[in-house]
């Protein structure tokens, strides 16, 4: 896995306003990459009981899981403050767990339960949170990128300065919409993060087969969109990352790209045989560059006991495993579910 | 404590599989993600990677056996003492056995047309769906005092004003509407009154700015999005559809998009097959959507009012050539009409004529002439197309026992084959005759002058329609 890319200064030059504030906002290292392992392991974690569940038949469909990538939601949701929108992809159960929603809720969606956030509706690849400004969760290749690009635009005509992160895969950044939505951005300037999570597979198409451009946080440049590389397995390099392009857009800047290295261990969805890379690829990136196990080894190197770390995993596994018996013991929907939510009731004399 | 490893489910229609080989055996160690064995699906050759970590205690199901039920156990894992017990998976999961079960369907047995239209409830699906929104026979519509005549054009640039005024949330984006003053001059003079911030200018980019402003719509803004015209909103169908329409039941309610996208619809003039085209079945296709299409300029002020209040998305198709007409229209300024509502354009006894947008015109002409020949029609003008008004519909083909659809789009899966269907499923009985339909020519519509009237539907063709079932 690369380490993380300096990309030298390009277009503009306002970049140069963008200099990540103090990463250490007052918190020490060891508090910062304390909080984070917590994060990135209770996603692993929530991940691995999915892809059991899964496995029992109790999630159905789709379900596309985010083992391997968690440094790249923790690190930027470090960089975010209250208000602040987030919009995604259907690989999208880290993401929520990062702003906050709960892992019971979020389970039973797997499980189409009647206490899901979507009450059973949406399944793992549509969920939202309006309480935790998470606009989804869109299963539709690229859609959520002009969405993500109009949530922020709705934060600039209301001059508040919130900014909205939209995340996309590099498979995603082929998409047409991709390119319309930064030449909408860059020309109306609006505070929108655009986050490429590279994990080098499309489905089973790698990033080389699937995409001419090779330094994907350079696609932007045609409109002047600054864009920086960033390895995705180190959490705090990402929140580094992630605190000067948010900085950029709240400034009223414009739009800013990231490019985060990353890696998914799991296939695309549960139904992927996996054959376009070895086994030997995954462990080598599982065993050299995890997320979690880098933070475990620095916390170590910090001081931090490793009884102290296998406290917050068994606080986590029983998260977990409290939110999956949640999500088999929570009622199905009722029949008549199928009919709600389709139309608002619309007000009186319109 | 020993954890049974089950036959997982690999993919989501698989319900067996062959246990190809094991790659651990009796004794090995085991850690979480470790591959354990190879499953083949009919499909692939799969991986099991272990959940738990622990050491692999007994297999229960050799390598090579075939036909392997999902969540039968294979395997017990034996754990390291402090495993807690309630990380085992429950057992033969129960609730996955029941689900995998495919659901016994009744034998679909052809009935006679009489019976089935009283189907007993085992017939349905569990749920029946609600009764229709509007079964009752529509009330009259309110007065809404003097009016003045004006064009459909200043009509919708009025309602937009409006609306604008009302609210700050309400904002106008789509191609040329600002500095320009509009392609088809309907947003005239807004710039100058609210300013940029709210009347939008946009590239040439109706998949990206559509996905935009369904976005600003998501967090809470009310846009109005201008197709220059709706040919070009094809472009952007998956937002429309898969983002504004489908969101908010995917949500569970959570999510809102309230937008009106609009702009002309339909067949203008000599402009050919990619720039003529009514899409008026496509979106009336979808739950989720609102669709609307004005005749007059009442229509248009009255229903774009109420499609911006709406906190639904509302499809509001236009039409190019009515633009320049005009009608007379309430000048109260509290004037809205609501989405779901038809209107009796002209009272009859003989038949019923129902048609939405440019066809309640020639529909109004086809009944003035049918009326030189001592047959009375009744013409509805349906104004919305989804929430459809049918009790208007059926309460007038009560009164004429005849009904003819008119539209300009294409017949097949049109508007007029939902019509027929309506009127077949509430009132077969007050039937006299068939439903007909005029349609325009299921060919794109062709350049030449002679060959694009031929394709549109005329007066005269109503006529013949009418002349063949009274």
């Amino acid at each position: 896995m690369a380490k993380a890319v300096e990309v030298g200064k390009r277009g503009t030059g306002r970049q140069s306003r963008a200099e990540p504030p103090d990463p250490q906002k007052g918190e020490t290292e060891k508090q910062q990459l304390l909080k984070a392992f917590g994060d990135m392991l209770l996603i692993r974690r929530f991940e691995e009981k999915a892809g059991q569940l899964y496995g029992m038949g109790l999630i159905g469909g789709f379900c596309h899981l985010y083992i391997g990538q968690e440094a790249v939601v923790v690190g930027i949701q470090m960089g975010l403050t209250e208000g602040d929108e987030i919009v995604t992809s259907y690989r999208d159960h880290g993401h929520m767990l990062a702003t906050g929603m709960e892992p019971r809720g979020v389970m039973a969606e797997l499980t189409g339960r009647r206490d899901g956030y979507s009450r059973g509706k949406g399944g793992s690849m549509h969920m939202f949170s309006r309480e935790k400004n998470f606009f989804g969760g869109h299963g539709i290749v690229g859609a959520q990128v002009p969405i993500g690009t109009g949530i922020a635009f709705a934060n600039r005509y209301r001059g508040n300065d919130r900014v909205c992160v939209t995340y996309f895969g590099e498979g995603a950044s082929n998409q047409g919409q991709v390119y319309e939505s930064f030449n909408l951005a860059a020309l109306m300037r609006l505070p929108v993060v655009y986050v490429i999570e590279n994990n080098r597979y499309g489905m089973g198409t790698s990033v080389d087969r699937a995409s001419a451009s090779k330094d994907l946080s350079r696609n932007g440049e045609a409109w002047g969109i600054p864009g920086k590389q960033v390895d995705g397995m180190d959490v705090l390099a990402v929140r580094q990352a992630a605190d000067a392009a948010i900085a950029y857009c709240r400034a009223g800047n414009g739009p800013f790209l990231l490019e985060v290295k990353t890696y998914r261990y799991r296939g695309h969805s549960m139904s992927d045989p996996g054959k376009y890379r070895t086994r030997e690829e995954i462990q080598k990136v599982r065993t050299e560059h995890d997320c979690i196990e880098q933070a475990r080894h620095r916390l170590t190197e910090l001081g931090v006991e490793e009884a102290e770390l296998k406290r917050i995993d068994d606080g986590i596994k029983k998260t977990v495993q409290d939110a999956a018996d949640f999500a088999q013991s929570s009622p199905e929907p009722e029949a008549d579910e199928l009919w709600t939510d389709v139309l608002a009731e619309a007000p009186v004399g319109a | 404590m020993s954890t049974q490893i089950l036959m997982p489910a690999l993919s989501p229609t698989m319900t067996e599989g062959k246990l190809a080989r094991w790659l651990k055996k009796v004794g090995d160690d085991v850690t979480a993600g470790e591959v354990i064995a190879e499953i083949e699906t009919d499909k692939a050759t799969m991986e099991v990677e272990a959940v738990d970590e622990g050491k692999l205690a007994k297999i229960l199901v050799e390598e090579g056996t075939e036909g392997v039920a999902v969540n039968t156990p294979i395997a017990e894992l034996a754990g390291d003492g402090e495993e807690p017990a309630s990380a085992k998976p429950s057992g033969n999961g129960a609730a996955p056995a029941e689900t995998a079960e495919p659901e016994k369907t009744a034998p679909a047995e052809p009935k006679p047309a009489a019976e089935a239209r009283d189907a007993t409830p085992a017939a349905k699906p569990a749920t029946p769906k609600p009764a229709p929104q509007i079964p009752v026979a529509s009330a009259p519509e309110k007065d809404w005092g003097p009016t003045k005549p004006i064009a459909v054009r200043e009509a919708l640039r009025d309602a937009m004003a409006l609306e604008m005024r009302a609210d700050p949330d309400v904002f106008l984006m789509g191609e040329e509407v600002a500095q320009y003053q509009g392609a088809y001059k309907v947003s005239q003079g807004l710039l100058e009154e609210f300013g940029e911030r709210r009347v939008i200018d946009t590239p040439i980019t109706e998949h990206g700015f559509s996905g935009l402003a369904i976005g600003a719509a998501m967090n809470g803004l009310k846009p109005i999005l201008e197709f220059m015209t709706f040919n070009f909103a094809m472009q952007a169908m998956d937002q429309i559809i898969n983002s504004a329409a489908k969101t908010r039941y995917m949500s569970g309610g959570q999510m809102g998009c309230p937008i009106v996208f609009r702009g002309p619809n339909g067949a203008a003039s000599r402009v050919a097959a990619q720039h003529s085209q009514c899409y008026a079945s496509w979106y009336a296709h979808v739950p989720g959507l609102k669709v609307v299409a004005p005749w007059s300029s009442a229509d248009a002020k009255g229903l774009l009012r109420a499609a911006i209040r709406d906190p639904n998305p509302v499809v509001f198709l236009e039409n190019e050539i009515l633009y320049g007409q005009s009608f007379e229209c309430p000048i109260a300024d509290d004037f809205v009409l609501p989405i779901g509502r038809a209107k009796v354009e002209r009272e009859g006894g003989d038949v019923t004529l129902v048609a939405f947008s440019a066809m309640v015109g020639v529909a109004m002409k086809a009944a003035e002439a049918l009326a030189g020949q001592g047959i009375e029609a009744e013409v509805i003008n349906l104004r919305s197309l989804r929430p459809l008004d049918t009790a208007a519909i059926v309460e007038s083909v009560k009164k004429t026992s005849r009904v003819v659809s008119l539209e300009e789009g294409w017949p097949f899966a049109g508007i007029g084959a939902e019509i027929s269907m309506q009127v077949i499923e509430n009132c077969f009985d007050w039937l006299d005759a068939p439903p007909m339909r005029v349609s325009g020519a299921d060919v794109p519509l062709p350049y030449a002058a002679n060959l694009e009237k031929l394709a549109l539907p005329q007066p005269d063709w109503v006529v013949d329609a009418v002349k063949k079932i009274v």
